[in-house]
């Protein structure tokens, strides 16, 4: 029976691995400038994972099948012979805590440029500002217009069935005047984009899996990211923190122009203010 | 008292009590419109420029976008008809009413349709019922808002596509309850909950208050953005009267 055990978990676990090893799933087509890095990281990852996987697994079975013992010898009066780990279950805990130490260590050490190349990296200095507001259910975004400002954001002055969604007070403030808010988000290709990002109510993410950006939004910080994309085209952007009972329904979508196309967008909603 | 004696009275008992139910039945009130009453009616206007109503983006919802691909859809906060007309005014009696709360009939439909609310204003009498129903592919969840801690209760109800309609209404008279979707943000309407008669101006701007019994009255013109305004006004025996009401754009 036991041995009928071991075979099982060496048949279960190639048959998983045969899937992964095949590639046959792959991800979305990358369209950023430092997506590169994180698909390493993350092939690394399944690699290192995948072998300790195959390892301890296949050690596990071997183990169970070298000291499997049937009904009728479990009868007889001596016992399998059996050596301990050296050290014994000390010797264990510590030599799995190094070992693991060290993969966990390891993927760290390898993942840390890929993080700070998105993170303590500055924004290029003529990097175009764009601001994002989460807040249930929907994303909105705004462009700081002609005059290159962002008004400032009342809170007290939202107010989604008049559209005024950041709470601008554009009669009062006068760098408010030419802000453009947008339902939807265009930038144009190969361009650095600075995405200033706060929540209008609780937690919420911003996904868009093309770009390789994923980043929490925590109510009550402002925070920042910058990304370049390289490709034209249509992408969605969900929110990947549950934060209520619309979060199914919350995407928005962002479109990757040319210049030419950006520039006319941005003209053509201004108009729609 | 002889068997036969005894068979007529039984007979002449049941003759009348069956006459007694008749006669009790058909004097039961028949609802017929008093002939003295009338009704009021007029045109809301406004006077100026209406402010600019900014287009709604509904690509989050891509269902609904579709919807509206031909005809672009702005906010409703003022409506003005060609004419000056102004829409979705509710014009109620807000003094001399002393006929029953609810003197209107019918079950009054609040659709959800292309994420929007069909009709944007909704006049209602306090307790009379109303339906919401959900005519979109997408679910919705509406969330009426009345005044924290008053007597009309906040509720928020979900309803995917396909749901049966909410059959409810409200307790207690409110000028106005802001009705949004907790889904689509841009989704906003008003439940106007009044006493008596009302009337809600069309695109034209005109409206209609239909039985009102003679007497003298306080007129109360409701629009969301601009502040009420009031009229009196006295209703003789069957003559219709005419109110008319104008907002000044700011």
């Amino acid at each position: 029976m036991a041995k009928l055990f071991a075979v099982t978990i060496v048949v279960i676990v190639i048959l998983s691995a045969i899937p992964i090893v095949r590639n046959t799933w792959h991800p979305m087509e990358d369209i950023s400038t430092h997506g590169q890095a994180i698909d390493d990281q993350l092939s690394e990852t399944m690699i290192e994972a995948g072998i300790s996987f195959l390892a301890s697994q296949f050690i596990l079975a071997w183990f169970i099948w070298k000291f499997s013992v049937s009904k009728t010898q479990s009868k007889k009066a001596s016992p399998v012979e059996s050596r301990s780990f050296p050290g014994g279950a000390a010797g264990v805990v510590i030599a799995s805590f190094v070992l693991v130490g060290a993969e966990v260590l390891a993927l760290g050490a390898f993942g840390i440029k890929a993080w700070a190349n998105i993170y303590f990296t500055p924004p290029a200095a003529d990097a175009m500002p764009v601001q994002v507001q989460s807040g249930q259910f929907a994303f909105y975004f705004r462009y700081p217009g002609p005059d290159g400002k962002f008004g400032p954001i009342h809170p007290d002055m939202i107010n989604e069935a008049n559209q005024n969604i950041f709470g601008l007070d554009t009669d009062h403030d006068p760098d408010s005047k030419d802000d453009i808010v947008t339902a939807e988000m265009a930038i144009p290709v190969n361009r650095e984009v600075r995405l200033l990002m706060h929540s209008k109510d609780v937690s919420h993410s911003f996904y868009v899996p093309a770009l390789r950006i994923h980043q929490d939004f925590v109510p009550g910080l402002d925070l920042q990211l910058h990304f370049t994309a390289t490709k034209v085209g249509r992408y969605e952007i969900v929110c990947s923190q549950l934060c209520g009972l619309g979060h199914y329904n919350m995407r928005a979508y962002l479109s990757v122009m040319s210049k030419e196309d950006f520039d006319s967008w941005l003209k053509k909603q201004a108009t729609l203010q | 008292m002889n068997r036969q004696s005894g068979y007529r009275a039984f007979a002449v008992l049941s003759g009348a009590l069956i006459l007694t139910v008749v006669m009790m039945v058909s004097q039961r009130k028949v609802k017929a419109s008093p002939p003295s009453e009338s009704s009021i009616m007029g045109t809301v206007k406004l006077d100026g420029t209406a402010p600019h109503q900014r287009p709604i983006d509904m690509s989050k919802e891509p269902s609904c976008a579709a919807e509206h691909k031909a005809n672009p859809v702005t906010t409703e906060n003022v409506v003005v008809g060609s004419g000056g007309g102004l829409k979705n005014v509710v014009v109620y009696i807000s003094e001399g009413w002393s006929g029953p709360e609810q003197a209107a009939s019918g079950t009054p439909t609040w659709d959800q349709h292309g994420c929007q609310y069909i009709p944007h204003v909704m006049g209602l009498d306090v307790n009379q019922h109303f339906k919401v129903t959900n005519s979109d592919p997408t679910s919705h969840n509406i969330h009426p808002m009345p005044k924290p801690g008053g007597p009309n209760h906040e509720w928020n109800k979900s309803q995917p596509s396909g749901a049966p309609p909410i059959d409810t209404s409200w307790p207690a008279e409110e000028v106005a309850i802001h009705v949004k979707c907790n889904i689509h943000p841009w989704m906003s309407g008003y439940m106007v909950v009044v006493k008596g008669p009302y009337g809600v101006s069309d695109d034209s701007g005109s409206f209609k208050i239909e039985n009102v019994p003679p007497g003298n009255y306080t007129l109360t013109a409701w629009q969301e953005t601009y502040t009420p305004q009031t009229q009196k006004v006295t209703v003789a025996a069957g003559k219709p009267v005419t109110a008319n009401f104008t907002f000044k754009a700011k």
